[in-house]
């Protein structure tokens, strides 16, 4: 860390102006507008306008959404970090290119390349409609392209880390006898936590907050297929302005907690250190 | 040759794994790399996959017709249009901001510096309906702008200022770490030896942070392209002047012209694989220099 100085100088002053100019206005201002439109009209509307079955059947959506993707991201992401940072192979650094590909894959095409494996025009649709399945326009659908979205972040938290551990922990542990599982547990585990939770955060607020992909599977049946994101976008639209932005307020709150979390385990545990995003 | 070596890998399973793995006394490669590359294959390479082959099953007039049509044409124009925009915006204030994180001490500096990545926690849809209610007509800003005859919300420009905010934290966070690295006393050492501030900047600085910059700009113009959801609400839409590529794809899906779609998605597709090798590339590059 370089040494830090208040600024003296008028231009070093000029220059912190202007980068906190620039943070109000692109970033403070619009988190401040979303809280000051949902209470424009009143405590009371922001309440009902939360409690009201559709919205309620979002946030439930939004949940259960969230509680299957994220621990299948998990799982995934502790299988590609163990195999890529333990062992050597070759097309090693092919596989992690693969596995970041959906952070450079437009959300829309994410949410696309699902209507054309299970729409009803799609490859698999007609068979599925013979079996009574239903995977587009339904649950199964967002659930998909929610975990194609966050595919890479819980891997892409581990594998640096893991990978600049080392396999000496491991081994000592696999020579004194433990076996793999206990390996993993007791040795691997506790020395990545941190950096887990760090990726199953951000993982899950980008789960929870996906609009694009989910907005193409999705179908926006009210009270039926439509996550938070896209409630919101429904009352924006019909001019529901305050109802909207009472709904997006929610999440923001949930970006505002994923952050302070965040910030915690970069300070507290070191964890990132800030080195990429 | 990586991917038939992976390939062979898989199919000849454990007989053959001893010559594609290098030997280990820890377990557990067959299991977890069998996942991954299942895993893997499930949700994002034969999706993507089916993506492709739609293409290549559709003739060349009919992929022309909707991929290359003026309409599309224009869309892609405002897309790479506004990210390059927007990316190069963020490229001088994300520097400044970087800078001043790094180099100041000032009251909520910690608060700022967390805050840089709400863009990364914010959902894309609540940016978007944040950002028109701050530049429509009677917003906060464009209040403010609108006596000058400037308008952002519902045009192009709107498009630019959704992507100077999804961008900015890309820009930031690639360059914080490469600044914090190099200490302020090779700038004193310039500065001791009689450069000017400027000076100074472009030949001590620059160069030791360019490649930062650059793989910051390029993560930033690739999510900027393909952004959908803070982008709709703020541009207007209007076809042929504030429309976005995405946002077409989705067009197209509802008349259900799937062709269409697939067309202007595979375009965009290609178009993203290509800057994601120049991105690593770029971080290739940025850790040479950097050990160097």
């Amino acid at each position: 860390m370089a040494a830090t100085a208040y600024p003296r100088r008028s231009g070093q002053l000029v220059l912190l102006a202007i980068a906190l100019g620039f943070f109000v206005l692109f970033l403070l201002a619009p988190l401040i507008a979303v809280f000051v439109e949902a209470l424009s009209q009143g405590i009371a509307a922001y309440g009902a306008a939360l409690v009201e079955p559709d919205a309620l059947a979002a946030i439930k959506l939004t949940l259960l959404v969230a509680a299957i993707s994220v621990p299948l991201n998990v799982v995934f992401g502790l299988a590609a970090s163990w195999a890529i940072a333990k062992f050597d192979f070759p097309g090693k650094s092919l596989l992690v290119t693969l596995i970041d590909l959906p952070f450079s894959v437009s959300p829309v095409v994410a949410g696309l390349i699902y209507v054309l494996l299970f729409g009803a025009q799609g490859w698999l649709g007609p068979w599925l409609a013979a079996h009574n399945v239903q995977i587009i326009f339904a649950v199964p659908g967002i659930v998909l392209a929610t975990t194609f979205i966050t595919f890479p972040f819980v891997a892409r938290e581990l594998i640096p880390l893991m990978a600049e551990q080392g396999r000496d922990d491991e081994e000592a542990a696999i020579s004194l006898g433990a076996n793999g599982w206990q390996t993993f547990r007791k040795v691997t585990l506790p020395n990545v936590r941190w950096a887990l939770l760090y990726g199953v955060l951000l993982c899950n607020a980008r789960a929870m907050g996906e609009f694009g992909a989910v907005s193409v599977v999705s179908g926006h049946i009210r009270g039926k297929t439509n996550t938070m994101p896209l409630h919101v976008e429904i009352l924006y639209n019909e001019y529901n302005f305050a109802a909207a932005f009472a709904v997006a307020s929610l999440l923001a709150l949930l970006a505002l907690a994923t952050l302070a979390l965040k910030s915690l385990l970069e300070w507290r545990y070191g964890v990132h250190g800030k080195a990429s995003s | 040759m990586d991917i038939s070596e992976i390939l062979v890998g898989v199919s000849d399973g454990r007989r053959r794994r001893s010559s594609f793995v290098a030997p280990s006394v820890i377990p557990g490669f067959g299991l977890t790399f069998g996942v991954t590359i299942a895993w893997l294959s499930l949700i994002v390479l034969a999706p993507l996959s089916a993506l492709f082959l739609r293409t290549a099953g559709m003739s060349w007039h009919d992929f022309v017709a909707v991929g290359l049509s003026t309409r599309a044409l224009k869309a892609y124009q405002l897309s790479f249009g506004a990210s390059l925009v927007a990316g190069v915006i963020n490229i001088i204030f994300g520097l400044i901001i970087a800078w001043v994180l790094v180099r100041y001490r000032f009251p909520g500096r910690r608060l700022v510096g967390a805050l840089v990545d709400l863009p990364f926690a914010v959902p894309t849809a609540v940016a978007g309906i944040a950002l028109t209610a701050l530049y429509a007509q009677n917003g906060w800003i464009g209040e403010l702008l609108a006596p000058l005859g400037i308008k952002v919300a519902f045009t192009p420009l709107g498009v630019v200022v959704a992507l100077i905010f999804i961008g900015l934290p890309f820009v930031v966070r690639s360059v914080e770490p490469v600044l914090a690295d190099l200490g302020s006393d090779v700038e004193e050492a310039a500065a001791t030896l009689g450069a000017t501030p400027f000076q100074t900047f472009r030949r001590v600085i620059l160069p030791a942070i360019g490649p930062a910059l650059l793989t910051g700009f390029a993560l930033a113009f690739a999510r900027g392209v393909g952004e959908y959801g803070s982008v709709i609400f703020i541009a207007g839409n209007m076809p042929y002047r504030s429309e976005i590529a995405p946002l077409l794809i989705v067009t197209q899906l509802e008349q259900f012209d799937y062709d269409g779609a697939t067309a202007i998605a595979s375009i965009m597709l290609v178009a993203a694989f290509v800057l994601l090798l120049l991105v690593n590339l770029l971080q290739r590059w940025t850790r040479k220099r950097g050990t160097a």
